[in-house]
């Protein structure tokens, strides 16, 4: 028996790789395929092959004339969202966290209850109220509602660490003379980087992916993120897929970088967001 | 309330200390100190106030009242009572909505639950390049949905696309209207929605997974159990409260689906993608009759709080 298993456990781990490898191909074909279809902007309404036969940018350089622009507004937007919501967040997490006051109990229930109420729902209302306010078409109104996305999840995720942060430590800090917002600032803040980062890397995504507040949100082409952009553009060229895939290609690359460098950020985010 | 969130935690905490120095007031310095801690917490319970807890009275208070086109250029919005509501049930496509929501929800769930378990199960192995593959399973999860569903429209083609010229090559006949047919759209849409969310269920669950001490496993395979048999008996009621909120996650994000359905069919063909996110959307924003889209977006969140009741026990049944 011990034998058959220390001569057959090497073979049997390979195997799976391989079955891993197959099923991750599996998952990740769509994927391929856009890159794929992206590469053959001739094929037009034709049938794509499976690999593009040259390496033909020009899809690329159409996308770039026709989406950089919105790509560009969704870094801005994006970014714009991040800083709100941490700027928002980080400092209720460590009230939330910390401080012994009434009612804290029921600001942490409300921030998970937020979660399960639907966007739609939200840009219903909020479209009249950006009217109001003169909000739409704005950059700040977008950033705003993209902050929103991420704000609960965000302050669930840090008060889930910054409740770890030792109460002497704050203690030690008070007594040194440092007042509230110093010690947030220069002890609470640093001790909970990699908790900051994760939550601003998902605010990031969740405001990048936006399509919903991007298109009720906005009436005309002033702020339009590259979602609302590549959405636009299907209803109105049908035919030119090469180059919508080619704008899909450069919308999906923020993904694939965060995923590539902050791989464990993203892992513990998706973890500790949801089970903790 | 409002003078907390009007000074700046830094000037609260100045005069503190200026307090202090001066002359010991305990009572006083204490309720400081209270005002200077809720200005931590303010703007965010402001800014949720605003972004959910407003939408939420407002949409009730939308759906008594007549929308037009003109409302957004002479600001009026008469109320006129029950209108809204008996007009949105009375019409043939709200039941149609509610039914495709149910079946997209239901068949999305299983699905992305089913399959991200066993891959959940399958990543448990130890193999070598395991946390490398699984690390890159989680791409399509991050790409933005509305791109996803666009890239899988040009998949689904009926025509040009690759799943038919796929099946063709492999003699199951190419020519599924995946994305035409009354008949097949809702399904193929539930397909592209289990695809984007297996790796999130499978993430979770591995999680979940992971906190299962060896032992127990161990324990079982001596005892004689087979591994379908320690796998029921001991896995999964173990992972019974990662499998509650893993479902309860899955099912708000599913339910309330919009980007997805307008990229790959907006809501077609002839309605038989419509599901109440994407007719709260066509009533508010194509038809600018905020009122009907109001009353779809209230039982939207009717079906969520119910849900929402779910998601709490099961969050209080993990005593965190």
């Amino acid at each position: 028996m011990a034998t058959v298993t220390v001569t057959s456990k090497p073979k049997r781990r390979w195997g799976a790789t391989v079955a891993g490898v197959v099923i991750l191909c599996t998952m990740l074909f769509p994927l391929y395929w856009m890159v794929n279809t992206a590469l053959q902007p001739d094929s037009g309404l034709l049938e794509v092959s499976p690999v593009p036969g040259s390496l033909d940018l020009s899809g690329f350089t159409s996308a770039i004339t026709e989406q950089g622009g919105h790509l560009l507004t969704s870094l801005v937007v994006a970014l714009g969202a991040v800083a709100i919501c941490l700027a928002v967040a980080a400092p209720a997490a460590y009230g939330l966290a910390q401080f012994r006051l009434p009612g804290t109990k029921s600001i942490v229930f409300g921030t998970l209850i937020t979660q399960m109420v639907p966007g739609i729902v939200i840009a219903n209302a909020l479209y009249s109220a950006y009217v109001d306010l003169g909000l739409v078409n704005s950059y700040f109104g977008l950033m705003l509602a993209d902050a929103s996305l991420g704000i609960p999840f965000a302050i669930v995720l840090m008060r889930s660490f910054m409740v770890a942060i030792p109460k002497e430590v704050i203690e030690a800090a008070e007594v040194d003379g440092a007042g509230k917002l110093r010690t947030f600032l220069q002890v609470v803040l640093p001790m909970s980087r990699n908790s900051l980062i994760t939550a601003g890397l998902f605010a990031f995504l969740y405001a990048w992916s936006d399509f919903m507040f991007a298109l009720t949100l906005n009436t005309t082409d002033d702020v339009k993120p590259v979602t609302l952009g590549i959405y636009q553009y299907i209803g109105a060229h049908v035919g030119d897929w090469g180059s919508v895939m080619a704008a899909s290609v450069l919308s999906a690359i923020p993904a694939a970088v965060l995923l590539v460098l902050a791989q464990k950020y993203i892992a513990a985010g998706i973890t500790g967001g949801s089970v903790k | 309330m409002s003078t907390t969130t009007a000074s700046p935690p830094a000037a609260a905490t100045a005069a503190e200390n200026a307090t202090a120095t001066k002359q010991p007031d305990p009572l006083r310095a204490r309720r400081r100190r209270r005002l200077s801690q809720w200005g931590f917490i303010a703007p965010a319970v402001v800014f949720m106030l605003l972004f959910f807890g407003y939408p939420l009275v407002r949409n009730i208070v939308m759906s008594f009242q007549d929308f037009s086109p003109s409302t957004f250029f002479d600001g009026k919005a008469p109320f006129n009572g029950t209108d809204n509501w008996s007009k949105v049930f009375q019409d043939d496509l709200f039941g149609k909505a509610l039914w495709h929501t149910i079946v997209f929800t239901i068949g999305s769930l299983i699905g992305q639950f089913g399959i991200g378990l066993a891959l959940a199960v399958f990543f448990t192995k130890k193999f070598p390049l395991n946390g490398f593959l699984r690390s890159l399973i989680l791409l399509p999860w991050l790409v933005p949905m509305v791109v996803s569903g666009i890239v899988w429209r040009r998949i689904l083609d009926q025509d040009t696309g690759v799943l038919n010229s796929l099946f063709d090559t492999l003699g199951f006949g190419g020519s599924t209207p995946w994305l035409t047919s009354p008949g097949m759209a809702l399904f193929s849409v539930i397909m592209v929605n289990i695809w984007i969310g297996i790796p999130f269920n499978m993430v979770i669950l591995y999680g979940g997974l992971q906190e299962i001490p060896k032992e127990l496993h161990e324990a079982a395979a001596l005892d004689g159990a087979s591994a379908w048999r320690t796998f029921r008996s001991v896995t999964l009621p173990l992972l019974k409260p990662v499998i509650t909120v893993v479902l309860v996650l899955g099912f708000m994000s599913t339910v309330k689906i919009l980007d997805l359905i307008l990229a790959l069919t907006d809501g077609g063909p002839a309605d038989s993608t419509q599901t109440l996110g994407t007719l709260t959307y066509q009533n508010s924003f194509v038809q600018l009759d905020f009122g009907a889209g109001a009353v779809v977006g209230n039982v939207l969140i009717l079906i969520s709080a119910v849900f929402a009741v779910f998601y709490l026990r099961a969050n209080r049944s993990e005593g965190k």
